[in-house]
């Protein structure tokens, strides 16, 4: 059986998901707005994610941009490959950056009048980013394990309960002086917030942290025997099992790693984006995340520049209510329909290859 | 109803399930249909009856040629069949689950229905009541209610797919009685089963499945040698291995007892001693794959102890047995074996003591390497294990195994496997076995039962034998006692009453 898929096929099939995802994305514009010509459109999103349109030329402020939507993306999709290494699908992972936020906000808080040196306030707020989503993410695991859970049902239902929490805190607990408000807490102090380059609302340390988790998963996941029992067991526990591995305890240890990088993540929204809690503190990265691990199907390799480019149609987008007065949710339409056309060849090149397959069998 | 089957073939994957099978059962007859586990019956009674499409071939109804779209186009054409576990709705009442199957639309007619259960049952002698839940009823009550079900429904046809499992003998006896009645007023029954006295007992005729053919026809009275020798092949023999002698106790069973939601089996006490091989004989299902589960630490045995060089390990997990120096290979080399996506170079570094935290990539390649030529699978170090063939997965499988195994469990050692490279494996096996490994296998091959045991153990029914010694045995004694034929004389235990194990699970 030959599944390695010859050049012709790459370009077939490849080729194909990307014609589609534009056509349906074409579609959609043209539904929303038919005096526009899709092509304008997108055209001024892939402009949109290197120059501002008043200007023209390349904008570094725009291109820091992108890396600041980058490394959050980043983070999430590293939690997620070691988590699906391990044959989980880790739906709870929006919960799991919610969690590292709020958990980065208390160390920040409890510390911030006292005298502590700043920079390890930071470090030790970062570090309970990590703990808080490692802690939500085992959550998910031990009710799986142990409770016979779905992980999925897990993950969405503790997705709830994070946002609801962070709610509480921001009117709650951890609400401004006088009124709490949906802006969220009270900002940290400046010499809380991560340093920025320049001019720019780009963290080298932030993007330090995003290539630094993203290589953690990496060298994990292709290196180490670690890495390669925990692809053991989500290939077959069974076989796992006879092998003389527990395949419970590599699920365990998968979630509570893979929410460490997902609540890194949080850590950096907070310390580096917002200098505060949010309600929306995770603004949908870890979805997008799922999205680039299901576009690259699993393979730690091509993560980093998948997400380079959503991060750049997430901010290409942010033109479009100005310029053509077309709502920015744009992006993720064009994020959706370039995963759901990469499945749907996917599962196409699947079944012309068993087709394929039976009716050699049959002659 | 005359029932025609022409030319049926069937697919799944790569797997030929059914091979061209042509077959005419006359109406008022009853057809048995006899194979092995995996032969094809099951495949094509559920082409019959509407669950699944063949791929090639046709079904002829009194000559007319018929094509079914689901189980319920089936039924309306005549045809209708028992499943080997009742599929019916547990949490209602008898006459609900006797409506609910019916075209009747939104409000059925319970009254009728009610009616027309009482007025079945009691030409059959079953004792039903309409007002009982489903689940407490034994099994054989839960088939009577089907039976009476597909016959109102106007089922000319009736498919059965060993019936006979789990029920009592009385219950037994009213289901033969009834299918005989069901034949005399000219509806056809087809008989699926692998017990041989069910056969002579009950079908006017037989059809022998074997690997997805069928081998060959027979009508009553039947020649039982021949019917053991269409189902398990030509017997061909290689030549007993030459006898390893064996050391102290590796695996002690004493007074072991399983069970699964169909059957018992108890009081199985054995010692296997270091270098010896004992087989598991019987046909699927009969326990004796629960029971080497159960002596690996896998499942729970139910009753007795198990000790493994010289511990007790009864009630242990199976990384306990795994840790002091035993192996489980399973059959099912894909789902519980091997791990598809992962190339022959991974398999082999998990198999290895790990050193350090790092992946070694030249020393798995080398390893890799190394394997495939120690164990001459055809491969390279970085093919999935997906994409190899049976044989080489068997291969693989026993090149993961550790250096200084004590002991080692396996379910047909040589499955879908060509000659050669079942004579390999046991070479390799046996090999083993003379520096002091003692293997416990499982395998419905009655020559590799023959040639490699030390001793073998048939099971029949939820009974096992005692062990016997391989070499007072030959193909058609062991086929016989897999049949169930001359089995009290060398039963491990006096027969067990099957309405006292009925009622514990009913």
């Amino acid at each position: 059986m030959n599944e390695h898929m010859t050049w012709r096929e790459t370009v077939l099939y490849r080729g194909g998901a990307v014609l589609l995802a534009l056509v349906l994305t074409s579609l959609v514009i043209w539904v929303s707005s038919p005096q526009t010509p899709p092509w304008e459109v997108l055209g001024l999103v892939f402009r949109g994610a290197f120059s501002t349109p008043a200007q023209g030329g390349v904008s570094w402020s725009k291109i820091a941009d992108v890396l600041v939507a980058w490394i959050p993306m980043l983070l999430a999709a590293a939690g997620l490959l070691v988590t699906f290494a391990a044959g989980l699908w880790n739906i709870g992972v929006e919960g799991q950056i919610v969690m590292g936020a709020v958990f980065t906000t208390w160390v920040l808080r409890a510390l911030q009048d006292s005298s502590t040196p700043p920079a390890l306030i930071l470090t030790l707020a970062i570090a309970a980013g990590a703990v808080g989503g490692s802690l939500w993410a085992l959550l998910v695991g031990l009710l799986r394990t142990y409770g016979g859970v779905n992980e999925i049902f897990g993950g969405l239902g503790l997705n709830f309960v994070a946002t609801t929490i962070v709610l509480w805190l921001i009117f709650g607990p951890w609400k401004r002086p006088g009124i709490g408000s949906m802006s969220g807490t009270e900002p940290f102090p400046p010499e809380l917030h991560l340093p920025t380059w320049g001019a720019t609302r780009l963290s080298p340390v932030a993007l330090a942290i995003g290539l630094g988790g993203m290589a953690v998963a990496y060298v994990l996941l292709k290196g180490t025997y670690f890495g390669l029992r925990l692809k053991a067991v989500g290939n077959n526990p069974r076989a796992a099992r006879l092998m003389g591995m527990r395949p419970a305890r590599y699920m365990l240890l998968a979630f509570g790693l893979g929410g460490a990088l997902v609540g890194l993540a949080g850590a950096v929204q907070v310390t580096a984006v917002y200098y505060r809690l949010i309600p929306a503190i995770s603004s949908g990265y870890g979805w997008l995340g799922l999205l680039v691990c299901m576009l690259v199907g699993y393979d730690p390799t091509w993560v980093p520049l998948v997400s380079l480019f959503f991060a750049a149609i997430n901010i290409g987008s942010i033109q479009l209510p100005i310029v053509l007065s077309l709502d920015s949710s744009l992006a993720g339409v064009i994020q959706g329909t370039l995963v759901f056309s990469f499945l749907f060849t996917e599962g196409l090149r699947r079944t012309v290859l068993r087709r394929r397959l039976r009716a050699s069998a049959a002659s | 109803m005359q029932v025609e089957l022409r030319n049926i073939h069937k697919f799944f994957g790569p797997v030929h399930a059914n091979r061209g099978i042509t077959l005419t059962i006359p109406a008022g007859t009853i057809q048995g249909l006899l194979g092995e586990n995996g032969a094809g019956k099951s495949t094509l009674m559920k082409i019959l009856s509407g669950f699944i499409r063949p791929d090639h071939g046709e079904i002829w109804l009194d000559g007319r040629r018929a094509s079914f779209r689901s189980p319920a186009d089936a039924l309306r054409q005549g045809i209708g069949m028992l499943h080997q576990d009742p599929l019916d709705f547990p949490p209602m009442r008898v006459l609900d689950n006797f409506v609910a199957g019916s075209p009747g639309g939104l409000l059925p007619n319970k009254e009728d229905a009610r009616q027309a259960l009482l007025s079945i049952s009691q030409q059959f002698g079953f004792a039903l009541d309409p007002d009982a839940y489903v689940d407490t009823l034994t099994v054989g009550e839960r088939q009577q209610l089907e039976i009476v079900r597909l016959l109102w429904l106007g089922a000319r046809v009736l498919i059965f797919d060993e019936p006979t499992t789990g029920i009592s003998a009385q219950q037994r006896e009213k289901l033969f009685a009834a299918l005989r009645r069901l034949a005399d007023e000219g509806r056809t029954i087809i008989f699926v089963t692998h017990k041989l006295e069910e056969v002579q007992a009950l079908c006017h005729r037989v059809a022998v499945l074997r690997s997805g053919e069928l081998v060959g026809e027979a009508q009553a009275p039947y020649d039982l040698d021949r019917l053991v020798e269409m189902m398990f092949g030509k017997v061909i023999t290689v030549g007993r291995a030459e006898p390893v002698p064996h050391g102290e106790p590796v695996l002690e069973l004493e007074d072991l007892a399983v069970e699964d939601h169909r059957l018992t089996i108890q009081g199985v006490t054995l010692t296997i001693h270091a270098g010896e091989v004992v087989g598991l004989a019987g046909m699927e299902g009969s326990g004796q794959r629960r029971l080497l589960r159960a002596a690996a630490g896998l499942i729970r045995p139910t009753g007795g102890r198990v000790r493994f060089l010289g511990r007790d390990m009864t009630g242990r997990p199976y990384l306990d047995f795994h840790r002091a120096g035993a192996a489980y290979i399973p059959a099912d080399r894909m789902t519980e074996g091997l791990f598809p996506d992962l190339t022959i170079r991974e398999h082999v570094a998990l198999a290895r003591e790990q050193t350090g935290f790092l992946l070694n990539p030249e020393a798995m390649q080398s390893w890799a390497r190394e394997a495939i030529e120690a164990f001459s699978i055809r491969g390279r170090p970085e093919t999935p294990a997906r994409a190899l063939s049976g044989g080489n997965q068997q291969r693989l499988l026993l090149a993961l195994m550790r250096p200084q195994l004590r002991l080692i469990f396996m379910e047909h050692p040589t499955r879908g496997l060509d000659i050669e490279s079942a004579l390999w494996i046991w070479g390799k096996l046996k090999e083993r076995c003379r520096h002091g490994t003692a293997i416990f296998f499982m395998s419905s091959d009655l020559e590799e039962l023959l040639n490699y045991s030390d001793r073998v153990l048939v099971f029949f029914g939820g009974r096992v034998t005692r062990p016997l010694p391989a070499d007072e045995l030959d193909v058609e004694r062991l086929g016989q006692l897999i049949g169930g034929y001359g089995f009290d004389e060398v039963a491990l235990d006096r027969p067990t009453a099957p309405a006292a194990t009925e009622g514990a699970h009913a």
